[in-house]
């Protein structure tokens, strides 16, 4: 096999990591975020609130990503082009972030919720009886202890969603499969730059996965 | 400093958990609130502060009505020191910031002025070398002690305890009820809910006898030791100092 064709391409490829990794860390912290107000909305004692984010997190549980990704490439820039009045085309990328973001966040939710359920009422009556707020009583007490605890489920979903950014070939957005993939194309060695990409997947979530595990152990013992 | 005007609980429909109950606790006072598990004594501290709401009646607290939901029930609650069984500290924090966390949260404190303050507590309650630990490198007893730093930390005008040696070891309890002591003797306003009769005899002002949700005695620990009112308190008192039952 000769691949000098990747070598030469590998300035795309890496572009296209960036890509993918960009997209990554703002949806996983898009993602915890408002995977964590679903959380506290479904833990809430207003049934309006929390049978809405049922809703949502059943909702986006029951479709496929794909359909979400290519939804949203059509949905978002009017609604945002609505929102702030112009007709500025927001991009693929944006579209794809809001997406990734608003779906995994039902997935958070779940892990973050029985993560918040995981610690005791006591802990929530011991920040009560001394005057703090709900709000404090989350922020302070009962969310450092349950993101300590769902750690490693929190990564774990992550590095699913890593794999899942790939869907964003369906919009057109140059990630790395895709480069890898385009740039196979042109050079007519697809499979040998498609079983790169597949290279790299692997070490990337299998490392990942072990020292998730790793990690795991340790916050256990 | 608290007073019970005919409050009423319920649990669901039917469990009638506190029935009819008057009751006040002067400034400065101890009581100790004792009865048969299940009796509503836990429950009846806990109206105090609203981890537990009642359904009837009024509660007053320092001139503040508990159950009237315009008061701001966060403020009420920095003023009422509540100390747990299972002690409740916060077991990611260290024993310094279990104790400087409220203050600084819910009083704004500076954090010197907590620190500061903080530090004075654990010296009180003999802990000053352990402020850097955290609550699982502690015994019972040390975090025991530590919780009682913490609500005081707030400088409450009431400090309640429900059951506070009931989850030690027998050789911690002496140290906590010995922190409870000097607490009592400084003139803090005290209810505590105790198995530790010798505790009641030697520290209280009052004892409170509960049983199935009613006081069916609120008298002396002179009076209530040697000459009990009611056939549920003697045998309650038959069966807690019996040597058979430790």
């Amino acid at each position: 096999m000769d691949f000098s064709s990747l070598v030469t391409a590998m300035p795309g490829l890496v572009s296209g990591m960036m890509l993918t990794l960009k997209l990554l860390v703002l949806a996983i912290v898009g993602g915890v975020a408002l995977g964590t107000l679903l959380a506290l909305a479904r833990l809430s004692h207003n049934k309006l609130l929390s049978n809405l984010a049922g809703f949502y997190v059943n909702y986006f549980r029951s479709i496929p990503l794909l359909l979400v990704i290519t939804w949203f490439y059509f949905v978002v820039p009017f609604i945002i082009g609505w929102l702030t009045g112009t007709n500025e085309p927001i991009g693929a990328f944006y579209s794809c972030l809001v997406a990734f973001m608003m779906f995994e966040a039902a997935y958070y939710c779940e892990i973050v919720r029985a993560g918040i359920q995981s610690i005791s009422r006591g802990q929530v009556n011991a920040a009560y009886a001394l005057g703090m707020t709900y709000s404090q009583t989350m922020r302070l007490v009962i969310l450092p202890q349950a993101f300590r605890k769902m750690t490693p489920l929190l990564l774990q979903q992550s590095i699913i969603l890593f794999q899942d950014t790939s869907l964003v070939y369906a919009v057109g957005l140059m990630d790395f499969l895709n480069s890898a993939r385009s740039a196979g194309d042109i050079v007519g060695e697809l499979h040998q730059f498609l079983l790169f990409a597949g290279l790299v997947y692997f070490i990337i979530s299998f490392g990942a996965s072990t020292l998730v595990k790793r990690l795991q152990k340790r916050l256990t013992v | 400093m608290i007073r019970f005007s005919s409050v009423n609980k319920w649990y669901g429909r039917d469990h009638h958990v506190l029935k009819n109950i008057n009751l006040e606790v002067k400034q400065g006072e101890v009581v100790v609130v004792c009865g048969p598990s299940g009796s509503g004594k836990s429950t009846l501290i806990r109206t105090i502060n609203q981890l537990e709401p009642i359904n009837d009646g009024e509660i007053n607290v320092g001139g503040v009505i508990v159950n009237n939901p315009k008061t701001d029930i966060n403020k009420l609650r920095a003023d009422v020191g509540f100390v747990f069984q299972h002690f409740n500290l916060y077991p990611h924090l260290s024993v310094l910031d279990n104790i400087t966390l409220a203050p600084m949260q819910v009083k704004k404190m500076s954090r010197e002025a907590a620190e500061q303050l903080a530090m004075e507590l654990l010296e009180r309650v003999g802990l000053a070398n352990k402020k850097h630990a955290y609550p699982a490198n502690l015994s019972g007893g040390q975090q025991q002690r530590v919780a009682i730093a913490r609500g005081l930390a707030m400088q409450p005008k009431v400090m309640l305890f429900d059951e506070p040696t009931s989850a030690l070891d027998p050789e911690m309890i002496g140290e906590v009820l010995a922190v409870m002591q000097q607490l009592a003797e400084s003139g803090m306003t005290m209810m505590v809910v105790t198995h530790e009769m010798g505790f009641a005899r030697e520290v209280a002002d009052r004892v409170l006898f509960l049983a199935e949700g009613e006081i069916l005695e609120d008298t002396t620990p002179e009076a209530f030791f040697t000459a009990p009112q009611t056939d549920r308190a003697r045998q309650f008192l038959r069966q807690i100092l019996s040597p058979m039952h430790g």
